[in-house]
């Protein structure tokens, strides 16, 4: 799995942060999301999975090749 | 518009019972995703059910909450609609780049690890007013007891007002809210009242700064090199007391109805805690109660569920009728407190998206947990069907959560 965020897109309503903490954060002076984590662990793929799924914005795309 | 359905609804629809869905969401839906509909002040909007209708429309950043042009629709027939549209967006940006100035200054303070960091904070609230519920007996009206000041608490803390004044807010806020049950001569007061304390405290923050949000946002702003005003500091503290209060305080209050309409919920939440988070995202979603819906107008001429909307059109976007739309959600007329994902509109979506949403959801679940910790017994004291709905026109709720343990 490949993660990637759109920064001009994101809201910063910390969904992503609530839902997959390990691999996403945002950044203290606007709350724009950080990806902690391009490729995630199988264990964390279902929370990445669900935090793309939720994110208000659509700002976080996942690829589920390589 | 398509020419098969000049039905005209009066909007809001009105709802079987206070927890459950109108009649008519299923075959609007289905027959009709664009319907016509009147407001209580005559006029006419766009109205969009379907889930996919509702995210495109939202999430297009063209369309702005600019109602004050001359040809959007009016939500009410009183003449100024309200604090929020008077105060609240004329002196803040609704949409833009000032928007987005606005926005990113206040999400340092709405992060996910900031609202975290309050749970304590919000814990022992919740359990404050839990023991002073248990300590007056039951019946008890959750609502009043807990759903409506624990917001209002937290609001106060977000704004560093002290804890000896959040009873002032408490009563500011709910003379703000019910439009309807005070005269306008009593809000005006309150709102006067309001800005007051709201100058000096923002003078004392300017002294002698706090972690509040104030504080930060005169902070923030200044290194900027464009300062925030004091007045554009104090409609910031009413638009978050306005957007913030009611939306929960009400939320809180059907988000425990719903789970004690059916005891199985309750007893389920009890024996699994790891439930409370997806509980809380499906009360969110199942709730088919929230409100009147977001509006949008159309600035420029747009295609939805292939309409044609023209310009100028206000369009009204249900989402409690969006997160029961059965294309979006296996069993979405089922209350599954382990769905996962959990995709609803109940926050919006898009630019304005719900800016309070983690705060919110840390509320929702911290209240939850503390309920499920003091109470595990609770239930309603009166059938669900007995529950009545607010007559608020923009944010639903119930009027009383009668509980008893
Ligand atoms: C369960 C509780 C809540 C619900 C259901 C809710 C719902 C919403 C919705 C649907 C919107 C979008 C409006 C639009 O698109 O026009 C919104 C916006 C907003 N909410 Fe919330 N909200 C809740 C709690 C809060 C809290 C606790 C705060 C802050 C203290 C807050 C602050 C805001 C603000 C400032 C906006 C405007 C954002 C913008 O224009 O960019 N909300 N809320
Ligand atoms: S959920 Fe989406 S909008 Fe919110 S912080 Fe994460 S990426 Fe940004």
């Amino acid at each position: 799995m490949k993660i990637t965020v759109d920064e001009e897109k994101c809201c910063g309503a910390g969904t992503c942060v609530l839902t997959a903490p390990d691999v996403f954060d945002q950044r203290d002076e606007d709350g724009v999301v950080v990806l902690l984590d391009e490729s995630p662990g199988a264990d964390l793929q279902a929370s990445a999975r669900e935090a793309a799924s939720t994110c208000p914005a659509q700002a976080i795309l996942l690829s589920e090749r390589a | 518009m398509s020419e098969a359905d000049e039905r005209v609804l009066d909007y809001p629809l009105p709802a079987p019972e206070a927890l459950e869905p109108p009649a008519e969401w299923d075959e609007l839906r289905q027959r009709c995703p664009v319907s016509r509909a009147k407001l209580p002040s005559g006029d006419e909007v766009a109205l969009l059910t379907r889930y996919a209708d509702v995210k495109q429309v939202l999430s297009d950043d063209r369309f702005d909450r600019q109602l004050n042009q001359p040809d959007a629709a009016r939500l009410s027939d009183t003449d100024s609609g309200g604090v929020f549209n008077s105060e609240m967006s004329s002196t803040l940006p609704q949409g833009g780049e000032g928007h987005l100035r606005w926005r990113r200054l206040l999400n340092r303070w709405f992060t996910a690890k900031r609202t975290n960091a309050l749970r304590p904070e919000i814990a022992g609230m919740a359990e404050q007013l839990i023991d002073e519920m248990i300590a007056s007996g039951h019946p008890a009206d959750l609502k009043a007891g807990l759903g409506f000041p624990l917001p209002v608490w937290v609001i106060c803390d977000v704004l560093g007002v002290p804890s000896d004044d959040r009873d002032r807010f408490s009563r500011w806020s709910d003379m703000f809210l019910n439009l309807t049950r005070f005269t306008g001569e009593e809000v005006k007061t309150a709102e006067r009242e309001f800005f007051e304390y709201m100058r000096d405290h923002i003078t004392a923050k300017r002294e002698d700064p706090g972690e509040d949000v104030l504080s930060e946002l005169i902070a923030a702003t200044a290194e900027e090199g464009e300062p925030m005003s004091d007045k554009q500091l104090a409609a910031t503290g009413l638009g978050l007391l306005i957007a913030g209060h009611e939306t929960t305080a009400n939320m809180i209050g059907k988000m425990v109805a719903m789970l004690l309409a059916d005891r199985d919920r309750w007893r389920a939440l009890v024996a699994d805690r790891t439930l409370v988070r997806t509980a809380v995202e499906e009360s969110l979603r199942f709730d088919a109660n929230s409100g009147l819906g977001t509006v949008r107008y159309l600035g420029e001429d747009a295609d939805v569920a292939g309409v044609e909307l023209p310009r100028g059109t206000t369009v009204m976007c249900s989402m409690a009728a969006a997160n029961r739309d059965a294309e979006a959600f296996e069993g979405a007329a089922e209350m599954d407190l382990s769905r996962s994902p959990n995709p609803h509109l109940a926050f919006g979506a898009g630019v304005h998206s719900c800016l309070g949403q983690a705060l919110a959801r840390t509320e929702l679940q911290v209240t939850l947990e503390v309920l499920l910790e003091k109470l595990p017994t609770l239930e309603l004291a009166v059938p669900a069907e007995q529950l009545r709905q607010l007559e608020g026109l923009v944010v639903g709720g119930l009027r009383e959560v009668p509980v008893r343990w």
